[in-house]
């Protein structure tokens, strides 16, 4: 049975690094505009400050479970792996933990604690939206660099940060032009047009100096045929990078067309990039180190949880999008009863 | 006792991991408790049902979240800090674990949201459904972590080829020989947490002026189900003991405080464990007890400590004296409740009301649940120590080498950060219960307001 498809020593381990790579992507487009919004926090009025909770409010758990299931299927699927890569980014995993335990427990404090406390509460979902962000764009570009930690690497890795967070506080501007409207939807579109160039300027950046310091991915990029397969990738993202400044720049537009626009074309770009890293980075899960073969676990093993994953991944999607259709439309106040 | 990282990272994941069970100790029963408050409006209409269901929904949504984000923490820490863990034994928990994330996590994820906020978004039905949802998701969670954590205590199931278990019968690992009963043992800790802190809760309101019906309903939720479960929890916890005693007599030996291997051991009361002189002082004990609770023979003979010292003097034992301490916490606050709940349940029958000084001591007893789950969890961990899966892997091999002033850097950050959270956690439940309309949204809306206003049979 497990031989269906070949080796199973061989299939069962990309299957489950395809999994995974499919659970950080949705994590990082669900939880980046979760997060994108901490970090927004900074410059929006109390008032303001209620509807971009609202806005994410029913949603922000179910997404930051991908991340579990993420670490999850590291965990699981590559347990040699997992021990490695989360050793060395001991500190910036410890961060990001604080900082989603502050982000979390904030959606509820804030909320039920007498109102004078209120602040303190919106500036530790802030503290913790913006330390969650800022590790995990240092923890990507260890990764890229190989987990090897020099001076060099560590400021790849502030770069990384900073660009990650920017990507993240774009879509969350994305996606609060689709879930509000009036002064809040207005000001989201200001913050999406600047966050774009940002972005792009990160982009840029992270490409340029990524093949500099590694020699391993320069070779992928830059040889024949590799280069010509690759070049629509950058393409592609470049074009819908110039649509989605185009369209900003009319946004807010009557009977609120368009809305969702942004948002799609954030999802994109995350989409390209996180294919040229997937790209970059294949076979190996650690880079240079460990190939995932080297490092998954036992083929029973991996069949066992690949039938639990076949068969509950549809039923997560559907329940989700259920989720999606009952909070769909302009984010009201949130209220229990 | 020297800081060395090994016993940092250990203080670190019992901290995180303390911390962590304090919330779905009450939200696996406080969820059932919810759906049941739902049921019960539905059924009778009677709007107090409802004001009890608002009130309590919000301390859930708080406890969720907290129980969210310290259980993320827990998933990360095994790769930080015991790498070993999943490299010896990752074929078996890495299955169990990621069965636990597809099967309860989103769904309890998923459905909060809606349970929360969608009231007035779907319909009655659907949203009592989601409430079950959402209770039968931190069940099933329970059952997949209480798996894997039985399987360490007592491993079967699967055979050790070059130092990496494969599981060889999965129905065997997930049915290991002490998962029911702890499971059994876990789920109505999680009952009594809960029934003590709404009976707590209700009690305060009461004390302080609020008479109303649904504080009235909620306190007799509260103080049947302590009434019912914990003489239930008694013949668990004994029969639980017993499987303990068959398969890993050296916990249980260190419960007792028993060194040496006897006929007719005492039960201790009290007394004050050495390891230097391998003996007790101050020993409080009734004659024969011991052996007549673990073998039902007043002359039955109880395994000792000393069994567990190797010829060279290595101690293959657990510590004895915080295991010793703790199942006396345990076993004390176990029979607090049933003096407190029976006298609160004999005077709501017979008076229809509590007396203030018994009020008080419901108030006093909120998070008794939490003392005695916690201690429960010492004895039972610390009662597996030297091992971290029970004789196939030690605590020790499992660590990782990070330095020990990192290990002590993040776990000082988590301790303030956990500190402040159960201060703010506690200062926020008191702050819903003093509210005047019960923590009830603006508290202006009048009952006709409410969607399915009227009863739903069909729920």
């Amino acid at each position: 049975m497990l031989d269906l498809f070949g080796d199973p020593a061989v299939w069962l381990p990309v299957t489950f690094a395809g999994l995974m790579g499919l659970s950080i992507l949705i994590y990082v487009v669900l939880d980046g505009y979760d997060l994108g919004v901490g970090v927004l926090f900074a410059g929006a009025a109390p008032a303001e400050k209620d509807r971009m909770i609202a806005s994410i409010g029913p949603f922000w758990d179910a997404n930051e479970t991908w991340l579990v299931l993420a670490v999850g299927l590291l965990l699981v699927a590559f347990p040699v792996a997992h021990g490695v890569i989360l050793t060395t980014l001991y500190v910036p995993v410890a961060l990001m933990l604080v900082g989603l335990i502050l982000r979390g427990v904030a959606f509820e404090f804030r909320a039920k604690v007498h109102p004078d406390q209120k602040r303190y509460w919106n500036l530790a979902f802030f503290g913790g939206s913006l330390t969650t962000a800022l590790s995990q764009g240092y923890m990507l570009g260890a990764y890229i660099m190989g987990l090897e930690v020099t001076p060099w690497t560590i400021l790849f890795s502030l770069l990384t940060a900073v660009c990650l967070t920017a990507g993240y506080a774009f879509i969350g501007a994305c996606w609060l032009i689709y879930k509000t409207d009036g002064a809040l939807q207005e000001k989201a579109v200001r913050w999406a047009r600047r966050l774009a160039w940002f972005v792009a300027a990160g982009f840029a950046a992270i490409s340029v100096v990524t093949p500099l310091v590694s020699a391993r991915i320069f070779a992928k990029w830059f040889s024949v045929p590799e280069f010509l397969l690759l070049a629509p990738l950058p393409a592609t993202a470049a074009a819908i990078f110039l649509a989605l400044t185009y369209v900003l720049r009319r946004l807010p537009d009557v009977g609120d067309r368009y809305s969702l626009v942004p948002f799609g074309a954030a999802i994109a770009l995350f989409v390209l990039s996180f294919a040229g890293l997937a790209y970059s980075f294949y076979p190996y899960v650690v880079p240079e180190r460990l190939t995932l073969y080297e490092s998954a676990s036992a083929p029973e093993s991996l069949a066992i949880m690949l039938v639990g994953v076949l068969i509950v991944m549809p039923v997560i999607g559907a329940y989700s999008a259920f989720s999606y259709h009952v909070f769909r439309g302009k984010a009201t106040d949130l209220s229990y009863d | 006792m020297e800081l060395d990282a090994l016993i940092l990272a250990r203080i670190q994941f019992g901290a995180n991991i303390s911390f962590h069970i304090l919330f779905p100790t009450i939200t696996i029963a406080l969820g059932w408790v919810l759906l049941f408050f739902k049921l019960a409006y539905a059924r009778t209409g009677d709007m107090k049902w409802m004001d009890a269901y608002f009130l309590f929904v919000k301390i859930f949504a708080l406890s969720f979240a907290m129980g969210v984000v310290s259980g993320i923490t827990m998933s990360f820490q095994f790769g930080t800090n015991w790498p070993g863990f999943m490299e010896t034994v990752g074929n078996i928990a890495g299955p169990l674990l990621a069965y636990e994330v597809l099967t309860a996590f989103f769904l309890e994820a998923v459905f909060i949201g809606i349970m929360l906020f969608g009231f007035r978004r779907v319909k009655p039905w659907v949203h009592t459904l989601a409430t079950g949802l959402v209770a039968f998701g931190t069940t099933v969670s329970a059952f997949w972590i209480l798996v894997l954590n039985s399987w360490m205590h007592t491993p079967v199931g699967f055979e050790m080829i070059d130092g990496v278990a494969h599981a060889t019968d999965w129905q065997a690992i997930i049915f290991n020989p002490s998962m029911p009963y702890r499971l059994m043992h876990m789920l109505l800790a999680s009952g009594l947490t809960t029934a003590f802190l709404i009976a707590g809760v209700s009690a305060f309101r009461w004390l302080i002026g609020r008479r109303e019906g649904s504080v009235m309903a909620a306190l007799k939720t509260g103080v049947t189900i302590a009434a019912v479960l914990i003489p239930v929890q008694i013949l668990v916890g004994d029969l639980h003991g017993l499987n303990t005693l068959e398969h890993q007599p050296a916990k249980v030996a260190a419960m007792e405080g028993n060194w040496e291997t006897q006929a007719g051991a005492p039960l201790l009361l009290f007394a004050m464990p050495d390891e230097e002189t391998r003996s007790n002082r101050f020993e409080v004990g009734i004659p024969n007890g011991a052996s007549l609770i673990l073998t039902h023979e007043l002359d039955g003979v109880v395994p000792g400590l000393d069994d567990y010292v190797l010829e060279d003097g290595t101690v293959k034992h657990p510590p004895v004296a915080p295991v010793f301490y703790a199942f006396r916490i345990m076993v004390g606050v176990g029979m607090l409740m049933l003096i407190v709940s029976w006298t609160a349940a004999w005077m709501l029958w017979r008076r229809g009301e509590t007396p203030a000084w018994l009020n008080r001591a419901l108030v006093g007893m909120t998070f008794s649940g939490w003392v005695a789950t916690l201690a429960g969890w010492y004895v039972t961990e610390i009662g597996r120590q030297p091992w971290l899966v029970t004789g196939v892997m030690t605590t020790a091999e499992a660590a990782s080498d990070v330095a020990a002033p990192v290990i002590a850097g993040s776990l000082t950050l988590y301790l303030a950060v956990y500190a402040v959270l159960i201060a703010a956690y506690m200062g926020a439940i008191l702050r819903l219960a003093q509210k005047a309309d019960g923590g009830r949204g603006d508290g202006e809306r009048s009952p006709v307001a409410l969607p399915g206003g009227a009863p739903q049979p069909a729920e």
